[in-house]
């Protein structure tokens, strides 16, 4: 199976990490995975903040890019309910105000076989045991687009469980949102940053050494907040436990 | 005045400029694929579903047979001490027996019913999975006030004829265009921090009898 | 009398306030906790949620598309059940309505039902400045008024107050307004209900005219119905001579039928109970002498902004809202934030939707709301008539940005993109650009990563909204697209 992929402007830029684990995971497990250098960004910040205008070419250069794989993975939440959700929506709109079919024809191929990483494996490759090997307690945030956007449930729940050696803790309102919500960080810097410390502190009473999530995104605010508080967590990546194995552990 | 209907309808037409001519008709746009109940009961599980839910609410319930309900009435109304009570026109006759009866006449003003003790009623309609009374204002349960003011409510529900387990089941019973009052336990409030507190204005005490015909 | 929202400021400014208050917080933590997991159970008794859900989307859809129609309907069938149906195009109409209303009664005070529609227009300054004293009689809204506060809930307006500070208010307003409250008032929730129920019960009996609200109204039968719990609305709509209903106009249900759906959604969503305790139903004067219906009724059906809303297209779903707040109780921001700081008797997500479509976007607070929300979708989940909350919210700021066509006032006109917002433009621009060009992206990020070791943790300007609390990444050695071309090169696809 040949898929592309889609690792986002965010992770390219500042966690590439998270793009080397999803290529050893995937590959590991038997997939090709190409990344197809023209991709940038899918437009997400620009749709969220009101330009959904300025999303529109984003939109239409991701199809481009993407069009000729059999499925596009991305590991994050944010980004595959874009692709997915929004960008039919932004050809609906389109065609509401008069600029005909164009737009919902050339995004449609691409918004059917996008897939969050954790959805992927399981629904698309059948899998929860990865055989990875994460001897850490971690706790578990679902972000919102994960839970609420795509429906992810217990997927990356249940792929965390098979990990060998991970001890799962569950996490005190684990649903309630970090506060990041791109603009919004910055737009109502103080509600933003008082989710993110609530959501520090609940995840610091765990007792866990790593607070996972399968958005970078959210994970940027969080980690950011928990330095600025001195907790000693870290945060990371589900791709980034999924992609550790006893012969190439993640350090 | 009617210029501003015309104008608000005006408004509304323009607003709506975009919706077809043959827009699917009413029957068909709304699915009405929710349950007609929840879950399958025997009438007898139903009123027991009643009561259970009447008292979640803080409703304090009774059952008895039609011989015994005068007795039950006398005793409750002896136990609260009420010396006057409330009665509808409608209410049968044998029900209540020793106790001084106020009849409920369309000019008592509000300061008159709030010096009776208690009220007994009967009542149009029982809902299960809600634990809701429905007074719809015939005889039996006279006007809405006479069960609001008094601080003290008992209401005679027959059982099992006027206990239907659901909303959609109630509103089917019930005709429209009567001056309607639906009792879901005592007065109640939420307003301080989101707690519970029964009691406001309306009667503190609502007790419930479940009478059988037999 | 009660405060007032104008002038006030943006939405992030209020907040910052409120987030740094900590007794509010904790108030705000406290009640919305314990109603969300109520919320939750009494869902989850009904199996068929989702399609009582789904019921009452197409059933608000299908009536506010075809709302003219049954306007008409209602107004026929309430006038020939005996009541007298009054347009009003605005606030001001509605309250020079009521205020007429009143006075032909010959009647100087009021007694109302807790009503949004009301709060909205601001009847009760409009009243008194007509020498006609309203009575607020629902126990969170008596607690605001007596407070000389502002309402910040729709549900529980005094959501903001503890049980002590309640009790302060109390003890040191109520004497003001009526019957003193006792001097040994405790905080006891029981005791504060007592106090408020003696306090207003003088009130009910000598009251001859009530102002109410209605939750729905049905469009076949001319039937208000009025959901409480306290009874202080059974107390008004059957005491007084005369009641006068101020109803928006998208609260019509096509049939009586349609309510079987909204009574077991309403009450589920907002107190969380099976059944609120009480509801009332009449329909014009129908039984007036000899059930105790008002002998006069009168309906003021309003408009205020609501027709302008309806002629957008995303934005219309917004009408659909039953007012239930369950997107208030789950609501992070509104959490953290109060109701106070979103600047309208609508707070919440419901509120920054509603609010700038029924308002407009011209004022600072009204364009600030579509932003007042991390996009989270709580609101969605838990809306029973599946509002879209975060789509018209992010509409809205296209909106703001953007401008473009909207109606107000009836009138169609274009609006201009919102000053303020000219530098965010700027780099959303360039940033589009940059991502149509892999290798100017490409350029920037290889400069921004061997440059690493001079950036700052923390930002200066507009950055310091996110270093203020948070600090910066780390920047990684190379970005992914470097390392991929330098090991995967060969490969590349095109």
């Amino acid at each position: 199976m040949r898929v592309a992929l889609f690792l986002t402007c965010v992770n390219d830029t500042l966690y590439p990490d998270t793009g080397r684990a999803v290529v050893r995971l995937l590959t590991r497990l038997g997939v090709e995975v190409d990344f197809p250098p023209a991709q940038t960004c899918c437009g997400q910040a620009h749709y969220n903040t009101g330009y959904r205008h300025d999303a529109e070419p984003l939109a239409v250069q991701f199809s481009d890019v993407f069009r000729g794989y059999e499925a596009i993975v991305t590991p994050s939440g944010s980004c595959a309910a874009m692709v997915r959700e929004l960008y039919p929506r932004m050809g609906e709109r389109a065609r509401a105000e008069g600029r005909g079919d164009a737009l919902a024809a050339t995004v449609a191929p691409v918004a059917a076989k996008t897939y969050e990483l954790t959805e992927f494996l399981v629904d698309v490759l059948g899998v929860t045991d990865v055989g990875a090997y994460y001897p850490h307690p971690v706790t578990y945030h679902p972000t919102c687009h994960g839970l609420r956007s795509l429906r992810l449930g217990d997927r990356p729940v249940r792929l965390l469980r098979a990990v060998k050696g991970l001890e799962l803790i569950e996490l005190p309102g684990a649903e309630e949102c970090c506060g990041f919500g791109g603009t919004f960080a910055v737009k109502n810097a103080d509600v933003s940053s008082a989710m993110g410390v609530d959501k520090v502190r609940n995840a610091e009473s765990t007792g866990a050494e790593v607070l996972c999530a399968a958005d970078n995104s959210c994970l940027m605010h969080l980690g950011g907040t928990m330095t600025r508080l001195r907790v000693g967590m870290r945060p990371v990546h589900i791709a980034e436990i999924l992609a550790s194995t006893e012969k190439e552990p993640l350090v | 005045m009617s210029g501003s209907r015309e104008l608000i309808l005006g408004r509304v037409r323009r607003a709506l400029a975009d919706v077809p001519e043959d827009e699917t008709p009413y029957e068909q746009a709304v699915p009405r694929d929710y349950g007609e109940r929840h879950g399958e009961r025997t009438p007898a599980e139903t009123v027991d579903l009643l009561a259970e839910n009447l008292a979640d609410y803080r409703a304090i319930v009774h059952r008895t047979n039609a011989p015994g309900l005068p007795s039950v009435l006398a005793g409750l109304l002896a136990a609260r001490g009420a010396r006057t009570v409330l009665v509808p026109a409608g209410l049968p006759s044998h029900w209540l027996t020793g106790v001084e009866q106020v009849a409920d006449r369309a000019e008592s003003t509000p300061y008159e019913l709030d010096r009776v003790d208690s009220v007994v009623t009967g009542c149009a309609v029982a809902i299960a999975e809600t634990g809701t009374l429905v007074l719809d204002g015939s005889p039996d349960q006279g006007r809405p006030r006479i069960t609001l003011v008094p601080d003290h409510h008992i209401c005679v529900v027959r059982v099992p004829d006027q206990v239907v387990s659901s909303v959609p089941q109630a509103l089917r019973r019930l005709t429209p265009t009567r001056p309607m009052t639906w009792i879901s336990g005592p007065s109640a409030t939420s307003d301080i921090e989101l707690e519970r507190v029964e009691g406001v204005h309306g009667p503190r005490t609502l007790e419930v009898v479940l009478m059988s015909e037999a | 009398m009660s405060g007032t929202f104008l002038g006030m400021p943006a939405f992030p400014e209020a907040a910052r306030k409120a987030v740094a208050d900590e007794t509010l917080r904790g108030n705000l933590r406290h009640a919305t906790h314990t109603i969300r997991a109520k919320r939750a159970r009494a869902v989850s008794e009904l199996s068929d949620w989702a399609a009582l859900r789904e019921a009452g989307k197409r059933i608000k859809d299908h009536t506010l598309r075809h709302l003219d129609r049954y306007l008409i309907q209602l107004e026929e069938a309430v006038t020939a059940a005996g009541g007298t149906v009054h347009w009003a195009a605005d606030a001001h109409e509605a309250n020079r309505i009521v205020a007429e209303l009143v006075k032909a009664t010959g009647e100087s005070e009021v007694v109302k039902v807790k009503s949004m529609a009301t709060q909205e227009i601001g009847l009760n300054e409009a009243l008194e400045a007509e020498g006609i004293r309203a009575y607020e009689t629902d126990l969170a809204e008596l607690i605001v008024q007596l407070g000389g506060d502002r309402p910040s809930h729709i549900l529980v307006p005094a959501i903001h107050r503890n049980r002590g500070e309640i009790r302060d208010i109390f003890r040191s307003r109520m004497g003001a307004w009526g019957r003193p409250a006792p001097e040994d008032l405790t905080d006891s929730p029981a005791e504060l209900a007592e106090a408020a129920r003696r306090h207003l019960r003088e009130k009910f009996l000598r009251a001859k005219v009530a102002v109410s609200g209605a939750n729905f109204m049905v469009a076949e039968t001319g039937t208000l119905v009025v959901v409480e719990s306290e009874g202080n609305g059974r107390m008004c709509l059957t005491l007084p001579e005369t009641l006068i209903s101020v109803v928006g106009i998208e609260k019509i249900v096509p049939t009586w039928r349609d309510l079987e759906v909204f009574l077991q959604t309403l009450p589920r969503s907002s107190t969380a109970e099976r059944m609120n305790p009480y509801t009332s139903m009449w329909t014009g004067t129908t039984g007036s002498g000899t059930a105790d219906v008002p002998r006069a009724f009168h309906l003021v059906l309003l408009d205020n902004g609501r027709t302008d809303t309806l002629a957008d297209q995303v934005g219309r779903q917004a009408l659909r809202c039953i007012r239930c707040s369950a997107c208030l109780n789950v609501c992070p921001v509104y959490e953290r934030a109060g109701g106070h700081a979103y600047g309208s008797v609508y707070p919440g997500p419901i509120g920054a939707i509603l609010s700038p479509q029924l308002r407009g976007t011209g004022s600072e607070i009204d364009a600030s709301l579509p932003y007042a929300s991390s996009l989270c979708g709580a609101c969605y989940d838990v809306c029973p008539v599946a509002i879209d909350i975060p789509e018209v919210l992010v509409h809205l700021r296209e909106r703001v940005v953007e401008g473009g066509p909207v109606t107000r006032a009836g009138n169609k006109v274009v609006l201009k993109p919102a000053k303020g917002h000219a530098a965010e433009r700027a780099v959303m621009r360039a940033a589009r650009w940059a991502f149509s060009h892999p290798g100017a992206l490409r350029a920037g990020q290889r400069l921004a990563s061997r440059s690493r070791r001079f950036h700052p943790r923390t930002l200066p300007g507009p950055g310091r909204a996110w270093s203020a609390s948070r600090d910066l990444p780390a920047l990684p050695a190379e970005p992914f697209r470097d390392w991929w071309q330098r090991t995967h090169g060969g490969k590349e696809a095109r």
